[in-house]
């Protein structure tokens, strides 16, 4: 294998009952980095992670997991890595340590080595006071860290974590997003799916955005924020007669608009010289732009342009309807 | 994973089972509540020929052992009806070694059930008149069926789609032994009844079993409960092989 690469995957495609989930998808992971796919709902990210943890098999395409076909050597990539869930794989009616020295029993510890590995994890994940009361009593928080502490049993070198923080806190989420950070130090790979930029932005060395079953961008944090020009210039017009003139100057520079808030988002470098330029360009005389602001660019930004939320050909509606609005 | 026992899925399946507070009232408590309603609200309307608690105690072994398995569906669906399904198969843990598990906590649960009939029945006067190998043989075929029963019930929880219809379809199962001699003779039933009565697998259990503990002659109907017990578990295995791959797929 090239590189060292601990996940690759080419092509992948899937279909429920009909529907293309899956469109052709083909990812690359090196060893011990944090992925983030990045989608809205229903973008398939699921089914990635069920095929590359062996839980599905993909009808078209080939993937292979910490070096073995997930398909021809699904046990052998069994061994290698942990899958955690949307939904808790814990047992309510187990107590915390109980459910952990399982999941090492389960990976062929010896009982005295399960034991002290519950303990270990039971520690690292803040769990030690509620070790030895029953899950049923946990909070989501704590369940979630239990989940995940259970997946870390048998030291994998591949954790996959579908939507770690969501229904979470915040502060759970700060904890778990802590996790992952010193997961990733430990050296294991992190394959991880999230809605939430901020999240991926936060923990992830490479981020691909998936919409309707194919990746649509893929890059570090910074390579997607560049993507939409690096910055952001929030305008905000003196008029309704104002913002259809700048949005017809903009064309597709204009990412983001409220016609009903004479706001636009347009896409451009943080340097005062483009700035001005832009100035120049659009509002010559001075009078059209009421306020501005200059930020750099959100992952959400990236995201609303990718997955449809990008406005092509913003057209103002034309003078003569704007009086039957 | 070696693919029949697992120890510490036999543990846990030992946890929930002990857990379940549902699951241990019906294993502890309805044993006495039907020995007792059996005998002492329908007994004395009932004739049979020979004193009512000394031909009902098989009837209630079985009635028991059919709600107990019922827990036993519940549990297996509700196990792959959470998230912990595909932990343990992303673990390489196969579901035989599961479910297995599974069937073992149900037998040794079912098994102190029928302990339990049996002493309430002693304290209410049941007399059997059964030697050593005599009981030797009725537990034999008690608990081969409980076995195959465990079974049925862990392909029923693996077929249903949620734990609620295990729990339905369970609960349907449960009523098979009522049309059988469990609880009257079959020949007071109308012939329809009487055919099904005669010719389904809780009839040969019963019968074998109230034979040995009088103490009378057993005759071919061990034979037909040995084999029915035989071909519900290799049915039942089979199918939860095939069900389970499919459902997990």
């Amino acid at each position: 294998m090239n590189e060292n690469l601990e996940i690759q995957a080419d092509g992948l495609t899937k279909s429920y009952g009909g529907v293309r989930v899956l469109n052709g998808v083909g990812l690359r992971v090196p060893a011990g980095t944090v992925f983030a796919l990045l989608g809205p709902n229903g973008a398939g990210k699921t089914t990635i992670v069920r095929i590359l943890a062996t839980l599905t098999a993909p009808e078209g395409g080939t993937a292979r997991v910490a070096g073995h076909d997930v398909v021809a050597e699904c046990g052998a990539v069994r061994r290698r890595i942990s899958l955690t869930g949307q939904y808790a794989a814990i047992d309510e009616l187990q107590t915390g340590r109980e459910n952990l020295e399982m999941m090492g029993r389960l990976r062929r510890l010896r009982k005295r080595a399960a034991r002290a590995r519950a303990t270990e994890l039971l520690e690292r994940f803040d769990l030690t006071e509620a070790a030895d009361r029953r899950v049923s009593g946990y909070s989501g928080g704590m369940r979630r860290r239990l989940d995940l502490a259970a997946g870390l049993v048998g030291t994998p070198k591949v954790i996959f974590l579908d939507e770690p923080t969501t229904a979470l806190d915040p502060r759970s989420r700060q904890a778990m997003w802590d996790v992952v950070t010193d997961m990733a130090d430990s050296g294991v790979t992190v394959f991880l799916t999230t809605q939430y930029l901020d999240e991926a932005d936060r923990l992830a060395d490479t981020i691909a955005v998936l919409d309707r079953g194919r990746i649509v961008a893929e890059g570090s944090a910074r390579e997607l924020k560049q993507r939409v020009g690096g910055a952001r210039l929030d305008l905000q017009t003196t008029d309704v007669a104002a913002f259809d003139e700048v949005i017809w100057a903009l064309g597709d520079r204009a990412v983001q608009f409220d016609r009903a808030a004479l706001t636009l988002g347009v896409a451009t470098e943080d340097s005062a010289a483009r700035a001005r330029a832009l100035f120049d360009e659009i509002d010559p005389d001075g009078t059209l732009i009421a306020r501005f602001e200059l930020r750099t660019a959100s992952l959400d930004d990236v995201f609303l342009s990718l997955t449809g939320g990008h406005v092509h050909e913003p057209v103002p509606v034309p003078e003569s309807e704007i009086a039957h609005v | 994973m070696s693919d029949y026992a697992s120890p510490p899925l036999v543990v846990r399946a030992f946890r929930l089972a002990l857990r379940n507070v549902d699951g241990m009232m019906t294993a502890l408590i309805l044993p006495v509540i039907l020995m007792l309603m059996f005998v002492y609200l329908f007994g004395g309307a009932i004739t049979t020929g020979t004193r009512y608690v000394d031909y009902v105690v098989p009837g209630v072994l079985l009635v028991c052992i059919g709600f107990g398995s019922g827990t036993t569906a519940v549990t297996v669906a509700n196990d792959l009806a959470g998230g912990i399904i595909d932990r343990f198969r992303s673990m390489d843990v196969r579901g035989e070694a599961l479910i297995s598990g599974h069937v073992v906590a149900s037998v040794a649960r079912n098994l102190v059930s029928a302990a339990l009939v049996i002493a309430v029945a002693f304290a209410i006067g049941f007399h059997p008149h059964a030697d050593p190998g005599h009981w030797l043989m009725a537990a034999g075929i008690l608990g081969l069926f409980v076995l195959a029963l465990s079974w049925l019930a862990a392909a029923i929880g693996i077929v249903a789609r949620s734990p609620e219809a295990a729990q339905g379809i369970a609960f349907l199962v449960s009523f098979v032994p009522y049309v059988s001699s469990a609880f009257v003779p079959v020949r007071t039933m109308p012939a329809a009844l009487r055919t099904v009565a005669n010719n389904q697998p809780a009839t040969a259990v019963i019968d074998t079993i109230r034979a040995s503990l009088s103490g009378g002659h057993v005759g071919a109907d061990a034979w037909h409960a040995v084999v029915w017990s035989l071909a519900i578990i290799v049915v039942s295995i089979a199918l939860s092989g095939v069900l389970f791959r499919r459902r997990a797929g």
